[in-house]
């Protein structure tokens, strides 16, 4: 229930300015891959490319071609909603719906597109879609409460729950900890570990100790300058990057003298 | 042996140089003896003394404050006398306004079937009667009644649709295009109509499309749709508006169509303001008079059918009762049904807004835990 992920010379515009350039990078499957990179470089733009979510801002597109499993995602006549049912995402800040409770925002995926479902699997369903987030002997108790009850963790792992609920092949995490302490950060990091045994995932972190920690490869992006597009300077093996990057910024980047 | 002595003192060094608490009543008694005075010179009135009053008593406050406390505090002292006199300028109207109806309006409410019959076959025999004391004061205000309500309640219908697609189409459709563009400044203009104008095109757009001389509950509807579209649209707009782009983003990335969305996640999430800015809207509406006066004319008795003949309303209804009284010779039971009205139009509109406060309050998103 994974798929690999096969990006070549992708570039993305908002409108006629060009924002990541030239991106071509493997991603395989069951494994987590981290985007690290100063601010601006285009890693997030770049993420958000590999489901077609870039194209709720107005004005935004690429050429180039990104493949899940040898189809391509920008194929002519290709539905963003398909893609988008098979590449979850989860986002920086927490955001669970306020109008539903916990039982409903997992539930959500299933819900919002009208599919019919016996009480019986629902029940199945959010109790395995919590169980694979870490959150269900937090909340096994009020399913029935708001989601915005919970605390910035727990709803990052709800959101997180409800993005396996819909059983992807892919899932996209953009910053997931940023807006979480220490120890909500490492219930994060723990799930990450183990949803790769099911799902290829794919993450954008700032924090360049969690890169080491959660993941088997790491790219590094950079930028030239304000106003220049973003490149991919380096993919490898995590420890590569971190230990013996090949390209002099790589370096300097993970070693702090950045800047 | 190091222990600190407090030494005891009146007051505190911190508070030096600071009016007693009991500075302002001080000052407002004296200002009240001295505008009696003042008036009492000049012929007493009760408006001129609270206005007299209030000057002295605001210079008196902030010159003995800025001869004890300096000058930032007294002009801290003027600005709060200025606010607080602003305040009770705008609230003096609203008090006088529902004061002076419940006081005339309650003796015609009190009447037994002011709401329960129309004004069917009540002629200047009985008002005559009625004022030399000869008879009760009959008739009342059911047929106006139904036909603001049936005829508001057509107009929502009519308006809310359309006001709540466009206000959706603006906010996640339009993307600013021209289109957009457009029917943003045309609610704008629409917003400033003058709702007699409103009430013209209505009746000029049925003449036109169904007959001469049509006048119907319907067509008043519809002018009043005119009025509230544009209402409707503003705040619906801005209602979806504030609705974080994170949720339709989260929604999307579950794989769910844009229509959905905003079906199951943008208008629940917005469903408190909008019901809210509807139910505000309806309060805007239901107190016109001349829109409804040239479309839907005025009828004495019952008209249960808002599609056909002419149909009264309260505000029509007051109007009437106080141009042409039903007795010319003795307007006063004519006037006392017209307060009458008014005052249920004013607790329709009162109900209508503590409607709207309860609605936002069902609706919204619940947070605990």
């Amino acid at each position: 229930m994974s798929k690999r992920i096969d990006v070549k010379d992708l570039n993305v515009y908002y409108g006629n300015f060009l924002a990541v350039e030239d991106v071509s990078i493997n991603i395989e499957a069951k494994s987590v891959t981290a985007f690290i990179g100063p601010s601006g470089c285009g890693k997030s733009t770049f993420l958000r490319t590999l489901n077609r979510m870039h194209e709720v801002l107005p004005g935004a597109r690429v050429e180039g071609e990104v493949l899940l499993d040898g189809d391509n995602l920008y194929g002519p006549g290709v539905d963003p909603v398909t893609v988008r049912s098979q590449i979850g995402m989860v986002f920086q800040r927490p955001n669970p719906f306020p109008t539903m409770s916990i039982r409903d925002n997992v539930l959500a995926g299933v819900k919002l597109n009208n599919q019919k479902i016996s009480k019986g699997e629902a029940d199945a369903l959010v109790e395995r879609s919590l169980r694979g987030a870490n959150l269900w002997n937090e909340v096994k108790d009020r399913l029935e409460k708001p989601g915005s009850g919970l605390s910035g963790g727990q709803q990052q792992r709800l959101c997180i729950a409800r993005a396996i609920a819909v059983e992807p092949q892919v899932i996209l995490m953009d910053e997931p900890c940023s807006a979480l302490d220490p120890i909500s950060t490492l219930a994060v990091e723990d799930l990450i570990n183990e949803l790769k045994d099911q799902y290829t995932v794919v993450i954008v972190t700032h924090n360049m100790q969690q890169a080491a920690r959660v993941s088997d490869k790491t790219a590094f992006f950079n930028i030239a300058g304000t106003g220049k597009p973003g490149k991919l300077i380096e993919f490898a093996e995590t420890s590569t990057i971190f230990n013996n990057p090949s390209q002099k910024a790589t370096e300097d980047y993970v070693s702090g003298r950045f800047g | 042996m190091t222990s600190t002595l407090t030494p005891v003192r009146k007051r505190s060094a911190l508070t030096k140089g600071q009016l007693p608490k009991y500075a302002p009543y001080v000052v407002l008694g004296v200002a009240l003896v001295l505008g009696a005075a003042i008036l009492a010179l000049i012929g007493f009135n009760a408006f001129g003394w609270g206005v007299v009053s209030a000057i002295l008593f605001a210079a008196g406050l902030v010159g003995w404050s800025a001869a004890v406390e300096g000058s930032r505090k007294a002009k801290d002292k003027l600005a709060t006398c200025l606010v607080v006199g602003a305040f009770l300028v705008a609230l003096l109207p609203l008090i006088s306004v529902i004061w002076t109806v419940m006081v005339n309006g309650i003796p015609g409410l009190l009447n037994p079937g002011f709401l329960g019959t129309s004004m069917n076959g009540v002629t200047g025999v009985f008002d005559n009667r009625a004022a030399e004391g000869t008879g009760p004061v009959v008739g009342g205000i059911y047929h106006a009644l139904v036909g603001t309500l049936q005829i508001t309640l057509l107009a929502t219908v009519i308006s809310v649709p359309v006001g709540l697609l466009t206000a959706i189409y603006l906010v996640e459709y339009g993307n600013d295009r021209p289109l957009a563009r457009a029917i943003t400044f045309f609610v704008d203009v629409m917003t400033g109509i003058p709702s007699i104008v409103a009430g013209l095109f209505a009746a000029a757009f049925f003449f036109a499309v169904v007959g001469p001389g049509t006048k119907t509950g319907a067509v008043a509807a519809v002018a009043l749709s005119v009025l509230m579209i544009p209402v409707v649209v503003r705040s619906s707009e801005e209602m979806l508006k504030i609705v974080p782009n994170e949720l339709r983003e989260a929604a999307y990335a579950l794989g769910v169509r844009k229509w959905r969305t905003i079906l199951k996640v943008v208008i629940p999430t917005a469903i408190s303001g909008i019901a809210s800015g509807v139910t505000l809207a309806i309060a805007r509406v239901i107190g016109e008079t001349a829109p409804i006066l040239v479309t839907a004319g005025f009828a004495t008795s019952i008209n249960n059918n808002v599609f056909g003949g002419w149909m009264a309303s309260l505000p029509t209804f007051i109007y009437t009762q106080i141009l042409n009284p039903t007795s010319p010779s003795n307007p006063d039971p004519s006037s006392q049904r017209a307060w009458g009205a008014a005052l249920v139009l004013i607790i329709l509109v009162m109900l209508l807004n503590l409607g709207a406060r309860l609605i936002a309050r069902v609706f919204a998103p619940k947070a605990g835990r």
